[in-house]
């Protein structure tokens, strides 16, 4: 895959839960190497992206298209987008009790090699591949004997995120809020992480609320997203204008 | 796109592996129970006098009896009137015979189980007595048991063999008093497995049994008496698997164990009955006695089961604390799917002093399914620093299912320590979507989950078994999310 690639193409996407329409005609054009800054006040839309993105069964797409790949992402299993490539570290991660991390993240990383043609990895070449990159994130040694994200505080919650997206290589990579309930020194640990993982086949989606994030991961694209569209777009210099002027800047002219 | 909650109510639905149903000529009595037809079993089974005498006795005390209804489980009731209590296959005479002479055709139905008799096919490690609806067809490495004195073999073939051992034990530890299906078994029960290990020896492989119902309309009333005489070790493993049919078949059977001085057992059961359709129609009644003495000082008896069969499940293996410093375990995996309902737990009866006790217990409830877990803790007087841990967990799947939890504690010293802990949850949705997001599909999420929920449980099974186990609870738990 070469660099401007197109990885990712939303076309007119109009989406909702539960009968409320939240995305309204939601263009996007996400190419390899690129790493594109979605911002929005709260209601924006922002989430149920991520959550339509990933599948969320919940939601319905009621209008437009997404291409992953060249492929209908929309008609695609979650599980099935997940080893296509895409990868969705949450806002809120689950726990699942009496499983534990290195579990996990081994069926998931075979799943996906079986998916690609890859051998599975046996429970050393696992672990050998785990540990290497727990000291990255600045992992405990006992992590990956705890059951996944139970009683994990919120900067453990969120680096087990990014820990499973560097393993698990993911082609597009969106990132929903994670920056939200990280302290200074996490969020450092954790933007390091993720800027491991920027090269030149691969597409990040960073959705926050805040520029404090940008300040780390720095995006080549920034939109914002307001009422279900993006209404502007820029460089990594409209995330400095927003956090000066605030978004009623854009959504309704003071400012 | 799907409405979740449809996923989550779909998951249990594949076929029952072990559904399917031998053709041979089957020799059975006439439906029905009375005198006569005790008479006929015993003189069938060519019983000693004393048996036939102990039969009747229970026949008379069955008769006074009546059904118990303080489980929480709701069913037609049986008419006892209906069932023929013994079927056996014809090809076979009396007494135990080699493999040699056993029927082609039960060889292929326990290798088509995954139980393959003949010597170089079987487990290494392993000796099985293979029982088909009312008797044992055979019974692998005898000699090589009995070269240490075990002796391991047919019930039947015990009272002929060994009439002093099975006398002295039998009946002892579950009384034909004690309930109503404990006496129906002593009256019509036809065979099982028999276990002694003599003193000082450790049983160098696993026992199992190997239950088969086969004919219809029959019950099978299986007797199991394992002995560990002072300083003896054994680990026993039984499992149950029966053909698909509309109806609903009684299974109850008794099993009783004897701990001496410084004994260990550790009996494990895989329980795979028919458990009916996904509408609930047919299954097994499974209705049974399990009951261990931990009779001498320092002797042990642990209780492992994963029940995922029959349509009802009751049953309670208990362990009586008698001897100071005895332990007793019970290790519980109870599923429930479709319309199956469970109501399953133990009692630990502590007497002697410095007893010690552990109850772990997995429910699991998808479908319609109802599971209880009832238990009892009791502390006699004389058990001065008894202690006893319990753990009750509940594990939810889909709406429609119920968990339930009726735990009884008598304490009668101030010296004891008990402490109980439970927990309910659920698989929920946003789990199964964390998973699919990670490449795990719904139906390995639910595995990966249950399997976590139940590894507690487990590690306490023999390596082999706890494969076949994991592999089962997968299966019983197919299509409970779609």
């Amino acid at each position: 895959m070469n660099n401007g690639q197109i990885i990712l193409e939303i076309k007119n996407l109009h989406a909702g839960i539960e009968g409320k329409k939240i995305l309204k005609g939601l263009n996007l054009t996400i190419k390899a190497g690129e790493v594109h800054a979605i911002m929005g006040p709260n209601g924006s839309g922002k989430s149920t992206l991520s959550a339509v993105l990933a599948g969320k069964s919940e939601y319905e797409v009621i209008e437009g298209e997404v291409i992953y790949m060249g492929k209908n992402l929309l008609e695609m299993a979650p599980e099935e987008r997940a080893k296509e490539g895409v990868f969705l570290a949450f806002q809120y991660p689950v726990e699942i009790a009496g499983v534990n991390c290195a579990y996990f993240l081994k069926s998931a990383l075979n799943e996906v090699r079986k998916y690609r043609g890859l051998s599975e990895l046996d429970a050393i070449e696992f672990l050998n591949l785990a540990k290497e990159k727990m000291k990255l994130l600045e992992l405990p040694e006992d992590f990956l004997k705890r059951s996944v994200n139970e009683g994990f505080s919120g900067g453990e919650k969120k680096k087990n995120e990014i820990f499973q997206m560097i393993i698990l290589e993911p082609t597009l990579a969106i990132l929903d809020e994670t920056d939200s309930g990280l302290d200074i020194d996490a969020l450092r640990i954790v933007s390091e992480g993720i800027n491991q993982m920027r090269k030149p086949d691969k597409a990040q989606l960073v959705i926050t609320h805040y520029q404090r994030l940008l300040n780390y991961i720095v995006p080549d694209f920034v939109h914002v997203l307001a009422n279900g569209q993006i209404i502007k777009s820029g460089g990594k210099e409209l995330a400095l204008e927003l956090e000066e002027h605030g978004y009623d800047w854009l959504t309704n002219g003071k400012g | 796109m799907s409405d979740k909650n449809d996923i989550i109510e779909s998951l249990v639905k594949k076929e029952y592996k072990y559904g399917f149903y031998t053709d041979v000529e089957t020799e059975t009595v006439p439906p029905g129970l009375n005198e006569d037809i005790i008479r006929l079993i015993s003189h069938k089974k060519q019983e000693p006098e004393w048996l036939l005498e102990w039969r009747l006795k229970a026949y008379h005390q069955w008769i006074t009896m009546k059904i118990p209804t303080w489980a929480k489980v709701k069913y037609q009731p049986i008419d006892f009137q209906s069932i023929v209590y013994y079927a056996a296959p014809k090809t076979r005479k009396a007494g135990p015979k080699s493999l040699e002479e056993v029927d082609p055709k039960l060889l292929e139905t326990y290798e088509k189980l995954g139980i393959p008799l003949k010597e170089q096919e079987r487990l290494a490690g392993v000796a099985v007595d293979a029982v088909f609806d009312s008797v044992s067809v055979a019974t692998t490495f005898k000699e090589k048991l009995a070269e240490k004195g075990i002796i391991f073999c047919a019930f039947s073939e015990a009272v002929r063999e060994y009439p002093e051992l099975v006398k002295k034990y039998l009946g002892s530890v579950v009384p034909y008093t004690d309930n109503f299906y404990a006496a129906l078994n002593t009256a019509v029960f036809s065979d099982g497995s028999f276990c002694y290990i003599p003193k000082g020896v450790r049983c160098p492989m696993e026992l199992s049994t190997y239950f088969r119902i086969n004919a219809s309309s029959t019950g099978q009333f299986e007797r199991t008496l394992i002995i560990a005489d002072e300083g003896a070790y054994v680990s026993y493993l039984e499992g149950c698997t029966a053909p698909m049919r509309d109806e609903n078949q009684l299974h109850a059977a008794v099993v009783e164990l004897v701990a001496l001085e410084n004994a260990e057992i550790k009996y494990s059961t895989v329980q795979n009955w028919y458990p009916g359709d996904e509408l609930g129609r047919g299954g097994i009644y499974n209705f049974v006695t399990k009951r261990g003495i931990c009779k001498g000082k320092n002797s042990k008896i642990s209780w492992t089961q994963v029940e995922t069969g029959s349509a009802i499940t009751w049953k309670y293996p208990s362990v009586i604390l008698q001897g100071d410093n005895s332990i007793g375990e019970f290790y519980s995996v109870a599923v429930t799917n479709n319309y199956q309902q469970a109501d399953t737990g133990t009692k630990m009866i502590h007497i002697g002093k410095n007893t010690r006790s552990t109850i772990v217990s997995k429910g699991i409830s998808a479908g319609h399914g109802q599971n209880s877990y009832r238990g009892l803790v009791k502390v006699a007087k004389s058990a001065i620093n008894a202690r006893n841990f319990s753990q009750c967990d509940s594990l939810l799947i889909g709406n429609k299912c119920g968990a339930h939890t009726f735990p009884y504690i008598e304490v009668r010293t101030p010296t004891a320590n008990v402490e109980h802990e439970a927990t309910t949850s659920k698989i929920g949705e946003d789990q199964i979507f964390y998973c699919n997001q990670r490449g795990v599909s719904t139906q390995d999420a639910i595995n990966m989950i249950v399997n976590g929920f139940c590894k507690e449980v487990f590690r306490e099974l023999p390596m082999e078994f706890a494969v076949e186990a994991q592999k089962l609870l997968g299966v019983s738990l197919e299509g409970s999310v779609g």
